[in-house]
């Protein structure tokens, strides 16, 4: 104890000599925690939301784009696939389809269209609200609606595409229906419509006044089963009760855009049916997410390597440093330690004393690396998201 | 009886050619004795020999009843703890340790002595007589040089040795305080009845003194 007093009063008289210890072990204990950790959560993250996720389908294309952009709503938007893939998994009675539309955002947000089936497969639940009961509804992730201070009853716009293209459609202003609870998952970051909403927003669907009780002026021509409108008729920016029945959707539905599907099957059997049916199409593939996310963290661990060389480099050169610190700090306490020498102090005191010394420094460092980290863990879902938007 | 007695003594520096021959010095209990002679005379390299802290290469040195040239590093820390102060030119305070701390020193690193509440009050009043009771919270860096030589006298006497050695200990002094350190050693010496060696080349110190020694004369006395 005597000599644990000894060294802390020496400690907190050279404060600053202290304080730069402190701070560079602290520094080379927390870089190479902070990265396993990251990568541990990353890692653990990536697996957990993947292995919930049995298949997907999709374009042909960048496999990691296509899971990335479905399980996490972040990388390029993928190439779309047609509505009728999910009628053919309907059909084919092997698994329940739950379709994915995620290539818009609403105030910078991942905007993802889906079908009820998505709320209960992730045990989303709405902490205020309801789930998009209509279209033109939105349910925003508890992240999102921190984000943007929105609560049920407010509205949000979806994003313009192209600012300079004066053709492409209006944005489509959303009522907040629902806010859902925190999962600490991609769905706390995401805005929820159904996904007939997210072809509204496309542009395949949309509403405007009955042009048949329409005034003349917005009229071009009458025909006997059909009428043209000019470009006065004004659609609607917002979807509406009152409106709600103008709202139509033009084209073959078969042919509508996803941009992928998530297939829950019914057996492992149904879904090794399931897979060869779809792989054999030229254009779209059935992906396992599993597989795809254990791939592209094989890269990340080769990276991860690389840093762990580096930090030993660096606790090699930390400890090379820390030796002459004490070499020093021995040759300017000399006298110091002859005089305690001289009064009766034995050499193993002297060098316990340093030994007091040091191990406190690495003791406040490591707490302090160990709170940093802390705050890691408790950040790193935050910081990973952001990094990856 | 002596309380020192060096017989035959002699010592030499590893890797140096300056070596010390004293053929015979006793000093008796309570004597105050100063050793006085040249630079490089050996006169610090004598009291360390008698403290314990050089071992001689030949003949014998006893102190107290303890033939400190044949004790174990060990038993010979525990004969400098129980037997010597010291007091040193250059102060050899720890900067780091309030006033308080600083008498304290010889319990904080010996294990062997008991540190407790009566020790910690013996120490805040030997301040307080040697004028610094006022300031034991204070770290030496804040004294003058007379009170940071007040204070290592406190740190010497606080073990209440039976021997204390001072190597020049007014040498960083000026003459004002030179007179009072040497009266206030001298004092406590007595009050102490404590055996009293001190180094010195100042010969208007060396009045009070009961034997002095000059280790130059002494030493060239043996030589062949």
């Amino acid at each position: 104890m005597r000599t644990l007093l000894l060294a802390w009063r020496y400690l907190t008289y050279h404060r600053a000599l202290a304080f730069i210890l402190v701070i560079c072990l602290t520094i080379s204990m927390f870089l190479p925690l902070c990265v396993n950790l990251m990568v541990d959560y990353y890692e653990r993250d990536l697996i957990e939301r993947s292995q919930a996720t049995p298949l997907l389908i999709g374009a042909r294309g960048n496999r990691y784009d296509l899971v990335l952009k479905s399980l996490y709503f972040t990388a390029e938007q993928p190439e779309t696939i047609a509505w009728s893939e999910v009628e053919m998994v309907l059909d084919s009675g092997r698994g329940i389809p739950i379709p994915l539309h995620v290539r818009y955002s609403a105030q910078g947000q991942p905007v993802a269209g889906t079908s009820p089936e998505y709320f209960e497969f992730r045990g989303l639940s709405p902490k205020d609200g309801t789930l998009p009961l209509m279209l033109g509804d939105a349910v925003l992730g508890a992240g999102v609606a921190r984000k943007l201070s929105l609560k049920v009853g407010d509205y949000l716009l979806t994003d313009q595409a192209s600012l300079y293209d004066l053709a492409s459609v209006y944005p489509l202003k959303m009522k907040v229906v629902g806010i859902l609870n925190d999962t600490h998952t991609p769905d706390d970051h995401a805005v929820f419509v159904d996904y007939k909403t997210t072809w509204v927003i496309e542009g395949i669907g949309h509403g405007h006044t009955d042009l048949a009780a329409a005034d003349r002026s917005v009229i071009l021509k009458r025909e006997e089963k059909n009428v043209v409108g000019n470009a006065a008729v004004l659609e609607y920016a917002e979807i509406t009760r009152d409106n709600i029945n103008e709202f139509h959707f033009h084209g073959d539905w078969a042919n509508f855009p996803l941009t992928s599907v998530i297939v829950l099957p019914e057996s492992v059997k149904s879904a090794t049916l399931v897979k060869s049916q779809i792989n054999a199409s030229k254009t779209i593939q059935m992906l396992v997410p599993l597989e795809v996310i254990e791939e592209l963290l094989g890269v990340v661990f080769r990276v991860k390597r690389f840093f762990d060389a580096n930090f030993l480099l660096v606790a090699i050169a930390t400890a090379l440093f820390m030796v002459l610190v004490v070499m020093l700090s021995l040759r300017i306490r000399q006298r110091e330690m002859e005089t305690m020498f001289r009064i009766g102090c034995s050499r193993m005191t002297i060098f316990w004393l340093q030994v007091s010394e040091l191990a406190i420094i690495l003791l406040i460092s490591a707490g302090l690396a160990g709170i940093l980290s802390n705050g890691v863990l408790v950040f790193a879902p935050d910081v990973l998201r952001t990094m990856s938007h | 009886m002596d309380m020192i007695r060096l017989d035959n003594l002699h010592f030499r520096y590893p890797r140096d050619t300056f070596s010390l021959r004293i053929p015979g010095l006793a000093i008796e209990k309570k004597e105050k004795v100063a050793f006085i002679g040249p630079s490089g005379c050996g006169k610090t390299t004598l009291a360390n020999l008698i403290a314990g802290i050089y071992r001689p290469n030949a003949g014998t040195i006893m102190v107290n009843d303890f033939n400190v040239s044949e004790l174990s590093d060990r038993r010979c820390r525990d004969f400098r703890i129980s037997n010597i102060g010291f007091i040193f030119q250059e102060f050899e305070l720890v900067e780091y340790l309030n006033v308080h701390e600083n008498i304290l020193l010889p319990f904080l690193v010996n294990r062997s002595l008991v540190l407790n509440s009566r020790i910690r009050n013996e120490a805040a009043t030997l301040a307080d007589s040697v004028g610094l009771g006022d300031k034991l919270r204070r770290r030496p860096g804040k004294l003058s040089q007379g009170e940071r030589q007040r204070l290592a006298i406190c740190r010497a006497l606080i073990t209440r040795p039976p021997i204390i050695i001072a190597d020049e200990p007014t040498g960083n002094l000026d003459p004002a305080n030179t007179g009072l350190i040497m009266q206030l050693i001298l004092e406590q010496v007595e009050e102490r009845e404590a055996t009293f060696l001190m180094v010195s080349h100042d010969h208007s110190l060396l009045v009070d003194f009961d034997q002095v020694v000059d280790v130059h004369e002494l030493a060239s006395g043996s030589e062949p």
